[in-house]
């Protein structure tokens, strides 16, 4: 368990930091799906919107497992042949890049339904007055949309972002250096198998309880103004 | 009789209201979609493997069923302990659901069945007992942790939902002179798991999510299947694609199942 290479400790900080990157920046595409997803869902034409529907009922009825291998085959599959279409030569594509937007795909259904709902439970009158004086809808998301939306997704949102370290778990299976990986590499090379995996969950489960007490922090930025909700927390 | 001109879209009869041209445009191309998969796509491992596939398939859902069923048993205590139940049963409880919600199911499984497993062989009273013929296989392990995970899921759901009841139910449930057990068995348990049937459905599709990692402890299930026949036969895409389409399947089959039996009890919440 020591930090240094004879013991594993310093192989799972490093595998715990690599799963820490990849779940921040799967959450935040994810979130930028969503944001994009919510608007089409809500204001899009019916093509869209459709689209939409069929793309978060999919993602959302399927396994975690089967997508990522799906889209992992898949994606590096496309990729490389579209080099190879343009006379490329075929890439090896890096895995915490792969990793990364296989996730966020994932998340991006999830967090479309959560700001779609959350954009719902916006007063309309809000949204009316912004209208009335004028705002571009640019300004209307920047100034209005999100701000007000914020209260209502952060729970959902907090959610996702606690299930996107878990997710992170999975990629271990198609062979990422992640936490779960080098535990397992870990436990194997070691034979102490009880040891590794509880000193694994333990990273796992200090790492969720820090992002509870950050997210306790942005919720209660977020509802700075507004009646205390009797329930909410 | 309404005159036909001034029928608008919205009155329109329901089916062709959703039969919009978009819409029909986007089924031709998926039909579409369909056929090109079927005709340019490999298919001939079918042959080989669809009974085994169907085995797998038998044992995904005999997994999730038996796991839902024990965890919700497990559930209802840790939900109700958490709400009512004195400090000493509610402090565990909580920790319980904290830490199994917060760390991930893969490493659950891998800590239960490489762990424990590797555990168990060192005590000779263990190998001598009769459970041992049981504890060689890996799908006591696999039941064992997505049971917990359920529980401690459900378990979360149920405290929010036993402790939603309106008190006025049970103060009048004790003006009657039922005693606590009847109370509970007559009017708090039914309307908590009135308040958690929605919920419900959703936990039990993210179970079925949740199955196909017991493959990675050699129990087969479907998952289990489709990687083999990419091991054996280095077809990648066609075993998955029909993964997908049977999760989806079992998914629809859970989302019906659950709105029958919601529709089943009549709602007037509040």
């Amino acid at each position: 368990m020591a930090l240094q290479p004879p013991g594993w400790g310093g192989n799972l900080l490093y595998g715990l930091l690599n799963s820490v990157i990849i779940a921040v920046g799967a959450f935040g595409f994810g979130l930028i799906i969503g944001v994009g997803g919510a608007y089409g869902k809500l204001y899009g034409g019916p093509v869209i919107r459709d689209l939409l529907e069929v793309y978060t009922t999919i993602v959302r009825a399927i396994p975690e497992l089967v997508l990522i291998l799906l889209l992992y085959f898949a994606g590096t599959d496309l990729i490389n042949r579209a080099l190879d279409a343009f006379g490329y030569e075929p890439i090896d594509i890096n895995g915490l890049v792969a990793g990364i937007w296989v996730l966020a795909f994932v998340q991006g259904a999830y967090s479309t339904e959560v700001i779609r709902g959350a954009i719902l439970a916006i007063p309309q009158g809000q949204i009316e007055a912004a209208r009335a004086y004028g705002m571009s809808p640019g300004m209307l998301l920047r100034r209005i949309t999100i701000p007000a939306m914020l209260p209502f997704a952060i729970p959902g949102l907090a959610n996702l972002w606690l299930i996107a370290t878990k997710d992170t778990a999975l990629l271990a299976i198609v062979g990422f250096n992640e936490l779960t990986q080098q535990t397992r590499t870990a436990a194997g090379a070691t034979k102490a198998y009880f040891t590794f995996f509880m000193a694994a969950g333990v990273l796992y489960l200090l790492l969720s309880l820090f992002s509870n007490v950050i997210i306790g922090r942005i919720e209660r930025w977020a509802r700075r103004g507004m009646p205390a909700a009797g329930g909410a927390g | 009789m309404a005159n036909v001109a001034e029928i608008t879209p919205d009155e329109l009869p329901s089916r062709r209201r959703w039969l919009q041209p978009h819409r029909a445009i986007m089924i031709a191309v998926a039909v579409g979609l369909v056929l090109f998969a079927a005709f340019t796509m490999r298919w001939d491992w079918i042959e080989d493997y669809w009974r085994l596939a169907i085995e797998g398939m038998w044992r995904t859902i005999w997994i999730l069923v038996v796991t839902c069923i024990l965890g919700f048993m497990f559930a209802i205590p840790l939900g109700l302990v958490q709400v009512t139940g004195p400090r000493y049963l509610a402090i565990p409880a909580r920790a319980f659901c904290t830490v199994i919600r917060g760390t991930p199911l893969l490493l659950q499984l891998w800590l239960l069945y490489y762990g424990l497993g590797s555990l168990f062989p060192q005590f000779p009273w263990i190998r001598g007992s009769d459970l041992w013929p049981y504890l060689r296989q890996a799908w006591p392990y696999a039941v064992l942790s997505l049971t917990i995970s359920f529980a401690a899921y459900e378990g979360e759901v149920m405290r929010g939902a036993f402790a939603g009841v309106p008190r006025g139910q049970l103060e009048s449930a004790r003006a009657f002179g039922m005693s606590r057990w009847k109370i509970f068995r007559r009017i708090w348990l039914p309307q908590a798991i009135h308040r958690a049937l929605p919920t419900l459905a959703g936990e039990t599709v993210l179970q079925l999510k949740a199955t196909p990692l017991v493959a990675t402890i050699t129990v087969i299930d479907i998952f289990a299947v489709a990687s083999r026949v990419r091991q054996e036969t280095f077809i990648v895409y066609e075993p998955l694609l029909i993964l997908a389409l049977i999760y989806l399947a079992i998914t629809g089959v859970i989302v019906f199942a659950f709105r029958k039996l919601e529709s089943r009890i009549p709602s007037r919440l509040g």
